[in-house]
């Protein structure tokens, strides 16, 4: 999985990250790093700041104060190896395009500006819409297309990208189960090809199941690591404090997860 | 009407009607896709002021001082609604209408102190346009479309007007997919290296300049009809993102020609001594464009229905 170096660069890091919004901080002094590669989480209560990180990190909301490096490297300089999925409700899903129209987005910075998307790009993107199993609804008005389909629809656009580390947004929100499941098998092939994904998720008891590594956020970077070590108890009551009913399902995912350190 | 007649007093002024609403319906196609038909309402109005401070350098109409002006004037619109909303905290379409009225009031106010009301460019003209003065006199027969010496003596406003719609189309013919990345999903396109910035920006130009050759044909206050009419009535017939072009673009053409056919070219027939406005009745036009294709959109019903299915 990680590279045979001494020292493996970190997919991302963050050191002493702020992010507010007015006059109220969104994040505070984040300090973090992924593996390499793998399947990471961002898990935290609502309100924590896991989209704000991811947003952040690509730049896309003004940071206070912070460092961000990509494969040891600024955004700017790794731009074409990073791969984003938005959250779904972000855009306007009546707008006139079809999936196959959304999915090409993802080859645009392989055509490059102002010039238009070849056939061999489009033929990627048709490939990256078989991959989601999406196939025949290519020429499908977005708006007709089912919650999970949309969110698979993003999914194809950020593997048109052929990125090596993805920041996704949620990708999990409001789908079916057959969406959930192809979802997670396209991760898992990405993990398996030696790329990092970075997910934003908020579902407690899938978390230890789906990923690898995985950051506890609230405001501040509660705790990080490996999913056994860091997905305890004891870490997601720190994350998650104060709101029992929600405290209770993360320490019975906690307990029950399959690589849960046991407790002492 | 003999055909030197249409030549002479009606040929110009249709096409220049044709020429403003198809470019307005392409550019404005962009705005509804964003859904910020308001900042169309609020550029075409806020030109104004750009306008007079052009005529007022040249002392001629649709020449380059105006159109420069009037980018000049939609440029510093922009930036006053981005700052009116930052310093009072109000919601964009509040911004807006407290921007584009006082701008729009205040070109107003330059037209009468410079004393261009008293020579060709008055309220009336700026609010209701200037088609029925587009006229050719040099038009002798068909022979003339093909003679260089009557078509260089044709109103500089058709000019203006014909490389307007050019240079629309070559742009989004260029900006076509990093167009429709900035109109779909501008986060995205900033993270995959595609700003949308430069291309907001070039299409609020785009826009401002539409306005200056569209506000000859239709007026100012109508300019918004011509931008927002056409790419509504096509959203209700089409959801492809290049058949919503090409659906706004014939639109335009429609109703400019309908509504100069009834304002014009349908009294001239029946012999009454005067005919409507025909920028007034281009915006009823688009009006009733609209009420049409909503009610012979079978195709939305349908739409609706399969997409339920779908989700099922």
């Amino acid at each position: 999985m990680s590279t045979t170096a001494s020292l493996p660069v970190p997919a991302l890091s963050v050191r002493h990250l702020t992010v507010a919004y007015r006059d109220a901080p969104v994040l505070w002094e984040v300090g973090w790093a992924t593996p390499p590669s793998g399947l990471v989480a961002i898990v935290g209560p609502n309100g924590a700041g896991k989209s704000t990180l991811i947003k952040a990190v690509l730049g896309l909301v003004p940071k206070l104060s912070g460092e961000v490096r990509i494969f040891g490297e600024p955004l700017a300089a790794v731009r074409r190896r990073v791969g984003y999925l938005p959250q779904r409700a972000s855009v306007d899903w009546d707008f006139p395009a079809t999936a196959l129209d959304v999915v090409a987005m993802g080859r645009y910075p392989r055509a490059g500006w102002l010039r238009p998307l070849g056939r061999k790009e489009k033929g990627a993107a048709r490939a990256a819409l078989a991959e989601v199993g999406l196939s025949d609804f290519a020429d499908r008005q977005i708006g007709q297309l089912s919650g999970g389909q949309q969110q698979r629809v993003f999914l194809a656009r950020a593997l048109a990208l052929e990125a090596d580390l993805y920041l996704m947004d949620e990708p999990f929100a409001g789908v079916d189960a057959a969406t959930e499941k192809a979802i997670v098998s396209v991760l898992r092939r990405l993990a398996d090809q030696g790329k990092a994904v970075v997910v934003v998720h908020h579902d407690l008891a899938t978390a230890p199941h789906y990923f690898d590594h995985v950051l506890l956020l609230n405001l501040r970077a509660i705790a990080a690591g490996p999913m056994a070590e860091a997905f305890t108890p004891e870490n997601l009551a720190r994350a998650y404090g104060g709101r029992l009913s929600l405290l209770d399902q993360a320490v019975a995912a906690a307990a029950g997860a399959p690589g849960a350190a046991p407790r002492a | 009407m003999t055909l030197v007649d249409f030549l002479q007093l009606d040929l110009v002024p249709m096409l220049a009607a044709i020429l403003a609403c198809v470019t307005c319906g392409l550019l404005g196609t962009l705005l509804l896709l964003t859904r910020n038909s308001m900042m169309g309402d609020a550029i075409s109005h806020a030109v104004l002021p750009g306008i007079a401070a052009g005529f007022w350098i040249t002392g001629t109409r649709a020449s380059l001082p105006m159109v420069g002006g009037a980018i000049a004037a939609a440029v510093v619109a922009v930036a006053l609604i981005g700052l009116v909303r930052r310093l009072a905290r109000l919601e964009a379409g509040a911004a807006m209408g407290v921007v584009f009225s006082g701008m729009f009031a205040l070109g107003l106010l330059m037209l009468v102190w410079s004393g261009a009301d008293r020579v060709d460019l008055d309220v009336e003209c700026v609010l209701y346009g200037i088609l029925e003065t587009l006229i050719w006199p040099a038009a002798t027969g068909p022979a003339s479309l093909f003679d260089p010496a009557a078509l260089a003596a044709l109103p500089s406003e058709l000019l203006l007007l014909a490389g307007m719609f050019a240079v629309t189309v070559v742009a989004l013919l260029l900006f076509w997919k990093e167009l429709r990345l900035a109109a779909f999903d501008p986060a995205f396109g900033t993270v995959i290296g595609f700003d949308p910035r430069p291309v907001r920006a070039l299409l609020m130009l785009l826009i401002a300049a539409a306005c200056v050759a569209a506000f000859w044909a239709v007026g100012s206050i109508l300019v918004i009809a011509a931008l927002i009419g056409p790419p509504a009535i096509a959203r209700l017939l089409t959801e492809r993102y290049a058949a919503q072009f090409l659906l706004a673009a014939l639109a335009g053409g429609a109703i400019a020609v309908a509504g100069y056919a009834v304002a014009a070219l349908i009294p001239a027939a029946l012999g009454a001594a005067q005919g409507f406005n025909a920028a007034g009745m281009i915006a009823v036009m688009a009006a009733v464009g609209f009420a049409l294709a909503t009610a012979l959109s079978p195709f939305r019903a349908s739409r609706r229905r399969r997409a339920a299915a779908s989700r099922a």
